[in-house]
C-alpha cells in the first residue's frame, strides 16, 4: 500500500490535472463549479501524497520523458517546494469553495477556467528547478492574475488590472534578461548547476540586479508596490485574496530560491538595500493601512506591510544563519493563510452591506459573527501574536535578529507588530456596539463564512505545529544544495 | 497507564471546551449555558483538589508539547501554579454564578461567557507554564480575550476603555516579548528554574541582564498596573461588574503581579537578583505604586473608580513582597495574591449589586444604604475592613507578614509605607462605612428594583457572602493546613528558599 502510493508520480498529477480541468471547465461551462471543485479537493490528495513520498523518500525528483538537465524539463521538489504547495492547495481549496458561492453563473464560466490555469502555473512554478521553466510559469501565473483581476469589467477593476499587467510584463521581462545573462555565460539554466558555476563576476551581478529587481517588482516589494493596492482591492474577494496570498509569493519563491542557492555569496550590500527597503516597507504599509478608510484597501496596504518582514530576513541570514530563512518561510505560510481568510472575510462584511467604509461597519459585523471570528482569528496572525503562525515566523526573526546584535531590525518588527494591531482592532472596535441585533437571517452562504474561518483557523494552527514544519523544510533544502558547492 | 501529564492539560481544557461550545450557542439557551459553564469550573475545582493533595505529597504533573524545534511548551503543575490556579479555578465558580444573574436578560450572554471562560482558560495557563514562553503565549492570550469582554457593553465609553486598555496592553506584550527573546538568544533556555538559570552567566553579561529584567518587569508591570504603566485600570472599569471583579481580582492584575514572582525568583533567581541590585529599585517602586495609587484612591467619587485605584495600591503589596526578598516577607506577598483576590472580588460584587438593585454608582449616594441592603453591606465592610488590615480578615495576614519580613531583610522604611498606606485605606473605606450604617437613607434611591421580600437576587447576594466569608476564614484558620499561608509557606520553603 505504502509503496502504491510513493510510485505515483504526484508531482505530474499536480501539473497535468488542473491544467485537463482548465481546458474542461472551458469547453463545457454548465458543470464548471463541480469540476473545479473536485480538482481543488484533488489537489489537496495529491499534495499530501507528494509530500508522503518526499517524507518518505527525500527530495523528489522527475525527468519529464526520460530527458534531464541541461536540455530537458526537470521536476524538483523538496521541504521548500512542498511547504508552498501545500500552501497553495489549502488557500486554493478554501478560495475555490467560497468562489463557487461568490459569483454569479456569468461570471463563474470565466472565472474557473482562467483560476485552474493559475493553479497549474502555481503548482508548475513550485516543482521547477530551473530558471526558464520559472520563467514561464511566472508569465503564466502573471496573465491568469491579471484576467482575473479584470473579472468583473467594471471601471475601477479595469484601471487596476491594467497597472497590474504592466508592471507583472515589466517585472517578467526584467527577470528574463537575467535569465538569458546566466544562460549566455554559463550555458546552463538549471539551479544546483548554476550554484556551483557562478563566480563574482559583472555578468553575474547584472543578472543578480535584473532578476531581484524585476522579482521585487511582482513581489510588490516598496516603492515597487505601487500596483497592488488598487489591483488587490478593486478585485472581486476571492481573487484578491489568491492575488494577495499566493500570487505574490510565488515570486517571493523565486526570489528565494535564487537567493539561497545562488546568489547568497555574492548579493552583500544588495542584501543590505533589500533589508531596508522592506523595513521601510513594514512602516510604510502599516501607516498606510491604518489611514485607509475602506476595509479592502486596509488589507490590501496590510499586504504590503507583510511583505516587507519577508524582506528583513535577508540582511540576517548570511552564511549559515538558517533561523532567518526559516522565520521567512513560516512568515510566507502564515500569511498566506491569513490573508486569504481576512480577504475572503471583506469580501462576506462587503457583500452584506453593499459597502466597505469602515466607519460605518457598525451596523454589519455584528450580524455575521463567523466571518468577524474568521478575521479576528486572521488579524491575529497577522499582528504577529501568540499562538499563531505570523508568531512562530516573528518570534524566529527576532531570535535571528537579536543574536546578531541588530537592533534596527527587532524595532522595526515590533513597531510593525504595535501598527498592526492598531490597524486590525480599527476594525474589529465596530463588532461591540450597542446597535440592536436585526431578526431577519444572514444572507451569506454558510460555505463563504465557513471558508473563511477555516483558513484563518489554519493560520492559528500553524503557531502550534511549528516543529514538523520546520523539519519539512530541512528536507533538501539548503543544506542539500550548499553539500553540492565545493 | 500514567495519568499525570493529562491533568495540566484538562485543568486548561475544562474551561477551554465549554467556552469553545458556548461561542456556538444560540442566546436563548439560557440552561445549557449555565450547565457548560458550572460543569466546566466543577471539574476544575475537582481537579485542583487532586493536585492539591498531589503536589502536597510531593507529587509532580508535567505535559511538555513541542513548540519550536529547541522550545516546547510546558504545563507544569508546582506549588506556585497551583497557589493561583486554585485562586482562579474558586473564583471563576463564584463569578461564574454572579454573572450568570448579572447579565440576565441581557444581550449577547453568548459572547460574554464564551470569552469569560477563555479569559480564565489563560490564567490558568499563566499560571501553569513552565518557561517563559509558555507564560508569555497565554500572557498574549489573555491580553485578546479579555478586550471584548471589556468593550461588552459597547458603549462609546467602553469603546474607548477598550482602546485604552489594548494599547497599555499590547505595548507591554511587545516588551515581554523583546526581553524573552534576547534571554532567550544569551541563555538557549527559558525554563522556570528554582534560584533561577542566569546566574552561570559571564559576568560580561551583568549590564546586559539588568536591561533585560528592566524590559521584563515593564512588559508585566502594564497588567500588574505598576506606576506609571496604571493609567488603563482605572478607565476600564466601566465593564460589567462581573469582569471587573475578575479583572481585578484574579485575570489581568494578577497575572502582571504573578509574572513578576515568576521573574525574580524562577527566572532571575533571587539571590542573583539581588546581587544585580535589581530588587531595591523594584521594592521602591513597589511603594511609591501603594502610596500613590491610595492618595488617589481618597479622592474618587466613583465608587468603581475607588476601589479601581486601590487595586492598583493593594496589587504591589504582592510585589513589595518579592522585592524585599527575604523568605518571610515574600509569604507575606504570596499570600497577599490570594487575600486580595478574595477581599477585592468581595468589594467589586457589592459594588456591582448596588448599581444593579439601587443604581447607586457614587459613594456620595451611599448613605444609608446598610439599612436597604444589610448582607450586601456586610459583605462589603468585611473586605474593607480587611483591606486595611484589621484582624482576623486576610489583609491583616498579609501585612503582618510582610512587615516581619521588612524587618527580618532590614528593610525598616517598607513599615512606614505599610502604615501609611493602612492609614490611606483607612481614610478612603471608612468614611463609606460610616455613610452607609450610620446615615440616614434618602427617601428615595436612584433606580430602585423591586425584588420582594429580598434586598436583591440571590444570584447576586450568594456570591459576596461566599467570597466575604473566605477572606475571613482565610484570616481566623490561616495556621490550619490548606490555608493561602501555609501554602505560601510551603512555595517558599519547597520553591525559593530551599536549602
Amino acid at each position: 500500500m505504502v509503496s502504491v502510493v510513493t510510485n505515483i508520480p504526484w508531482g505530474i498529477i499536480l501539473i497535468l490535472l488542473p491544467s485537463a480541468a482548465a481546458i474542461a471547465c472551458f469547453l463545457w461551462p454548465r458543470i464548471a463549479n463541480e469540476l473545479g471543485l473536485v480538482t481543488a479537493f484533488t489537489i489537496v490528495l495529491s499534495t499530501t501524497g507528494l509530500g508522503w513520498q518526499i517524507m518518505e523518500n527525500g527530495a523528489y525528483h522527475h525527468t519529464v520523458g526520460g530527458w534531464g538537465a541541461p536540455l530537458g524539463i526537470e521536476l524538483y521538489a523538496d521541504g521548500l517546494s512542498l511547504l508552498m504547495l501545500a500552501a497553495s492547495a489549502l488557500v486554493g481549496s478554501g478560495i475555490s469553495t467560497y468562489s463557487a458561492s461568490y459569483f454569479e453563473q456569468e461570471h463563474l464560466e470565466r472565472f474557473w477556467p482562467l483560476w485552474l490555469l493559475l493553479q497549474t502555473a502555481l503548482n508548475a512554478l513550485f516543482l521547477s528547478a530551473d530558471i526558464f521553466n520559472l520563467y514561464v510559469t511566472l508569465e503564466l501565473m502573471g496573465l491568469a492574475a491579471v484576467a482575473l483581476a479584470a473579472l468583473t469589467n467594471n471601471s475601477d477593476a479595469l484601471s487596476g488590472s491594467m497597472r497590474y499587467l504592466l508592471a507583472t510584463l515589466l517585472g517578467s521581462l526584467s527577470y528574463l534578461l537575467g535569465v538569458a545573462l546566466l544562460y549566455h555565460s554559463f550555458g546552463t539554466v538549471d539551479i544546483s548547476t548554476l550554484a556551483e558555476r557562478v563566480d563574482s563576476s559583472p555578468t553575474v551581478w547584472a543578472s543578480l540586479g535584473l532578476m531581484t529587481a524585476g522579482l521585487a517588482l511582482k513581489t510588490a516589494l516598496f516603492p515597487l508596490h505601487f500596483w497592488l493596492p488598487p489591483a488587490h482591492a478593486s478585485a472581486p474577494a476571492p481573487v484578491s485574496a489568491l492575488l494577495s496570498s499566493l500570487v505574490v509569493k510565488a515570486s517571493f519563491y523565486i526570489l528565494l530560491r535564487l537567493w539561497i542557492n545562488i546568489f547568497a555569496p555574492l548579493g552583500e550590500g544588495v542584501d543590505t538595500l533589500l533589508g531596508l527597503l522592506g523595513a521601510t516597507a513594514v512602516i510604510w504599509g502599516s501607516l498606510q493601512a491604518l489611514r485607509q478608510t475602506r476595509l479592502k484597501l486596509l488589507v490590501a496596504y496590510s499586504t504590503v506591510a507583510q511583505i516587507g518582514y519577508l524582506f528583513l530576513a535577508f540582511p540576517l541570514a548570511v552564511a549559515t544563519n538558517v533561523t532567518a530563512w526559516s522565520a521567512t518561510t513560516y512568515l510566507v505560510l502564515s500569511h498566506a493563510l491569513a490573508k486569504a481568510a481576512m480577504f475572503l472575510a471583506a469580501g462576506n462584511l462587503l457583500l452584506f452591506s453593499s459597502h466597505d467604509r469602515i466607519a460605518d461597519l457598525d451596523r454589519v459585523v455584528q450580524r455575521i459573527p463567523l466571518t468577524m471570528a474568521a478575521f479576528a482569528l486572521a488579524g491575529v496572525s497577522i499582528i504577529g501574536l501568540p499562538p499563531s503562525g505570523g508568531f512562530i515566523g516573528k518570534w524566529l526573526l527576532l531570535e535571528a535578529a537579536l543574536s546578531q546584535g541588530r537592533w534596527d531590525v527587532a524595532v522595526i518588527l515590533l513597531l510593525g507588530s504595535l501598527l498592526a494591531a492598531g490597524y486590525v482592532f480599527k476594525v474589529l472596535g465596530h463588532a461591540f456596539t450597542q446597535a440592536p441585533l436585526p431578526l431577519k437571517p444572514t444572507v451569506i452562504p454558510a460555505s463563504m463564512e465557513w471558508s473563511a474561518l477555516l483558513l484563518a483557523f489554519a493560520a492559528i494552527l500553524l503557531g502550534l505545529l511549528a516543529s514538523p514544519i520546520l523539519s519539512l523544510v530541512d528536507i533538501g533544502h539548503i543544506t542539500g544544495h550548499s553539500e553540492v558547492r565545493p | 497507564m500514567n495519568w499525570d501529564p493529562l491533568i495540566p492539560v484538562l485543568t486548561v481544557a475544562s474551561s477551554l471546551v465549554p467556552g469553545l461550545i458556548i461561542f456556538g450557542l444560540a442566546e436563548e439557551r439560557v440552561r445549557l449555558r449555565t450547565a457548560l459553564n458550572l460543569i466546566g469550573a466543577l471539574i476544575k475545582l475537582a481537579l485542583v483538589g487532586w493536585m492539591l493533595w498531589g503536589v502536597y505529597h510531593e507529587h509532580h504533573y508535567e505535559t511538555r508539547l513541542a513548540l519550536l524545534p529547541d522550545l516546547e511548551l510546558v504545563l507544569r503543575v508546582g506549588p506556585l501554579s497551583l497557589l493561583f490556579v486554585t485562586l482562579s479555578g474558586v473564583l471563576w465558580m463564584v463569578t461564574t454564578i454572579y454573572a450568570i444573574g448579572y447579565l440576565e436578560n441581557s444581550p449577547h450572554r453568548s459572547r460574554f461567557f464564551g470569552f469569560f471562560s477563555l479569559c480564565v482558560t489563560a490564567t490558568v495557563g499563566v499560571a501553569l507554564a513552565g518557561n517563559l514562553i509558555t507564560f508569555l503565549l497565554f500572557y498574549e492570550l489573555l491580553t485578546l480575550v479579555t478586550y471584548p469582554l471589556v468593550v461588552h457593553r459597547g458603549t462609546e465609553e467602553a469603546r474607548r476603555a477598550g482602546r485604552t486598555y489594548l494599547i497599555y496592553t499590547i505595548f507591554g506584550g511587545s516588551l515581554l516579548l523583546l526581553g524573552t527573546v534576547w534571554l532567550y538568544s544569551l541563555t538557549g533556555t527559558l525554563e522556570f528554574t528554582p534560584q533561577g538559570f542566569l546566574s552561570d552567566l559571564d559576568a560580561e553579561h551583568r549590564p546586559t541582564l539588568i536591561i533585560i529584567f528592566s524590559l521584563l518587569i515593564a512588559g508585566l508591570g502594564v497588567k500588574a498596573a505598576l506606576v506609571p504603566l496604571h493609567g488603563w485600570l482605572p478607565q476600564v472599569m466601566v465593564a460589567p461588574a462581573p469582569v471587573s471583579a475578575l479583572l481585578h481580582a484574579v485575570a489581568v492584575v494578577k497575572v502582571g503581579a504573578f509574572g513578576i514572582v515568576r521573574v525574580v525568583y524562577d527566572v532571575f533567581g533571587i539571590d542573583f537578583a539581588i546581587e544585580l541590585g535589581v530588587t531595591a529599585p523594584l521594592a521602591w517602586l513597589a511603594a511609591t505604586t501603594i502610596i500613590y495609587g491610595s492618595m488617589r484612591a481618597l479622592f474618587q467619587d466613583e465608587l468603581k473608580r475607588r476601589l479601581a485605584y486601590s487595586t492598583v495600591s493593594q496589587i504591589s503589596y504582592i510585589i513589595l513582597g518579592v522585592a524585599i526578598a527575604g523568605p518571610i516577607a515574600t509569604i507575606g506577598g504570596l499570600v497577599h495574591l490570594v487575600h486580595q483576590g478574595l477581599m477585592k472580588v468581595t468589594l467589586f460584587f457589592c459594588a456591582g449589586n448596588l448599581a444593579e438593585t439601587l443604581g447607586i454608582h457614587k459613594v456620595s449616594e451611599m448613605k444609608g444604604v446598610g439599612r436597604r441592603m444589610p448582607w450586601t453591606m456586610a459583605a462589603f465592610t468585611i473586605g474593607a475592613l480587611g483591606m486595611i488590615g484589621v484582624p482576623p480578615i486576610a489583609g491583616f495576614i498579609s501585612k503582618w507578614y510582610l512587615g516581619l519580613g521588612a524587618l527580618q531583610a532590614d528593610q525598616d522604611w517598607v513599615i512606614i509605607i505599610l502604615v501609611g498606606s493602612s492609614l490611606l485605606n483607612a481614610a478612603y473605606f471608612l468614611p463609606i462605612l460610616h455613610a452607609a450604617w450610620f446615615q440616614k437613607p434618602p427617601h428615595s434611591w436612584p433606580e430602585d428594583r423591586d425584588f420582594g421580600h429580598k434586598e436583591t437576587a440571590w444570584t447576586l447576594l450568594l456570591p459576596p457572602l461566599l467570597t466575604a466569608a473566605m477572606a475571613l476564614v482565610a484570616g481566623l484558620l490561616a495556621t490550619l493546613p490548606f490555608s493561602p499561608l501555609e501554602w505560601a509557606k510551603l512555595i517558599t520553603e519547597r520553591e525559593f528558599y530551599c536549602p
